[in-house]
């Protein structure tokens, strides 16, 4: 399978031959952040798009259609019209922290998204403990939002503020405690290496059950830690207008926006890597022309059509369920998806001794 | 490289972008003002006081119950990694702990720390 590895060592050594090191070094750093950038924007720009048709979709519409052929440049459109908006100030307001809101809401996605292993080679962040890298920055977005509803100085965006805080802080339990059960699995925290070992089986077929559970159990706290979804009380739009944003304008109303979007495209991308077996071919021990047929496939096909896979079941979950209610939400946290958890880190460590 | 340096790489990735787009509408945006655009949105009716005062917020308690329980994955992460090679040693030694931890658990349900009031 032909390894991205390949181009980074091209670019790496043919730098290295133009200038002297520390040139190289930096113009490589600026590149990596280049890249880092426009795949973000590009997939934000991509996930707008297919959640409004596949919204449309499911309720019976046809979706945009009139900006560019069947509607792709639509949200482009959308892109330059939000950043010509006028930035309102709201007088009362906390100015600074209002503005640093969306720093730490895109810093928390963005750092999170340069972790993610998509294809063979390709993979900026690889710390050895790559996981609690992963949940411990990903939480950086929570502080954003308390920032946000807090420093705007208005009852509708504190409630959501709240309601968002106490939201995601019970639904991040599940999610790290699920991702501890392939840890235990694996015997790694380094993403890398998790993507390795699962050449041969992907985890959600090797664990067994306890791996099933814990990928849906996954699915559902993620889910919820995106605000999305019959979970998106934080914005409640009949109760709360916008919840947390509702005082933000403009690109600053676009940041969270974006950064939402693409906390669904992590979550799918994680559930992928963890699960679903990363940027690593389908392999069914036995057959073995099937396997080499399958190795033909790049690995960027297989991580982003494992990864569309996952968002489509998140699109799908959203646009079919009623919006639940806040004491429902916590409680269905607390006493039945965390009580699972627990008892499938058991069942998955009994799997393992066995 | 090192992943340090590719993290600082990364972090500042982020702040440009932020800074950049937040550059490029202020340049661009219209500017205007006047006393009602500058007013908290509240449907139409006035804002009635500063919204910075105290009041009830219902899941104070989850919040207490969540830092229990987030110290705990941080102590559950590394005996997750080495759970592999220590065997059943490894799940007798955490099942006290897990034991512990679920009474815990069933204590704050019990006493309705987990209700809706």
């Amino acid at each position: 399978m032909w390894s991205f590895s390949q181009l980074t060592d091209w670019i790496d050594r043919s730098l290295h031959s133009v200038m002297g090191d520390g040139w190289a070094l930096t113009v490589e750093f600026i590149l990596i952040g280049v890249a880092i950038l426009v795949a973000y924007a590009v997939l934000a720009l991509f996930l707008i798009y297919a959640e409004r048709k596949i919204c449309a979709f499911f309720q019976c519409r046809i979706g945009p259609n009139r900006v560019g052929k069947w509607g792709i440049f639509q949200s482009v459109a959308d892109m330059i019209k939000i950043l010509l908006k006028e930035l309102i100030r709201i007088d009362n307001s906390d100015k600074f922290l209002f503005r640093a809101a969306a720093f730490f809401v895109i810093i928390g996605s963005i750092c999170t998204f340069g972790a993610i292993p998509f294809a063979k080679g390709l993979h900026a962040i690889d710390f050895n403990v790559g996981v609690f890298y992963l949940t411990a920055v990903s939480s950086l977005g929570v502080v954003g939002i308390l920032l946000a509803g807090w420093s705007s100085n208005s009852k509708y965006t504190m409630i959501g503020a709240m309601r968002s805080g106490a939201q995601l802080i019970s639904y991040e339990i599940s999610a790290g405690l699920s991702l501890m059960t392939i840890v235990i699995l694996s015997g790694t925290m380094q993403l890398s290496e998790i993507v390795e070992q699962q050449g041969q089986a992907w985890f959600i077929f090797k664990g067994g059950l306890p791996a099933v559970i814990a990928f849906i159990t996954y699915l559902i706290a993620g889910h919820a830690e995106t605000n999305r979804g019959p979970f998106d009380q934080p914005e409640a739009e009949s109760e709360l207008t916008a919840g947390y944003h509702t005082e933000y304008s403009g690109i600053q109303f676009g940041f969270f926006y974006l950064a939402e979007y693409l906390n669904a495209f992590i979550i799918a991308a994680i559930a992928t890597t963890m699960f679903l077996g990363g940027w690593q071919p389908l392999h069914i021990p036995g057959w073995e022309g099937f396997n080499r047929i399958m190795d033909y496939i790049p690995s960027v096909i297989w991580f982003f059509g494992k990864t569309c896979f996952c968002i489509f079941l998140a699109f799908w979950v959203r646009w079919s369920f009623p919006r639940l209610r806040i004491d429902q939400l916590l409680s269905f946290e607390w006493k039945i998806l965390m009580p699972i958890c627990l008892i499938n880190l058991i069942l998955m460590s009994v799997y393992v001794i066995l | 490289m090192s992943n340090s340096a590719l993290f600082l790489v990364v972090l500042i990735t982020a702040i440009v972008l932020v800074s950049a787009a937040l550059g490029i509408a202020l340049w661009l945006a219209p500017r205007s003002w006047n006393p009602s655009k500058g007013s908290a949105y509240e449907c139409g009716i006035p804002t009635r006081g500063s919204s910075w005062m105290q009041f009830r917020v219902g899941y104070y308690l989850f919040a207490i119950i969540f830092l229990v329980f987030d110290v705990e994955t941080v102590l559950l992460f590394p005996w997750a990694t080495v759970m592999k090679d220590m065997g059943t040693d490894g799940l007798i030694c955490i099942a006290f702990f897990f034991v512990i931890l679920t009474l815990g658990l069933a204590y704050a349900w019990k006493k309705g720390a987990l209700k809706w009031k």
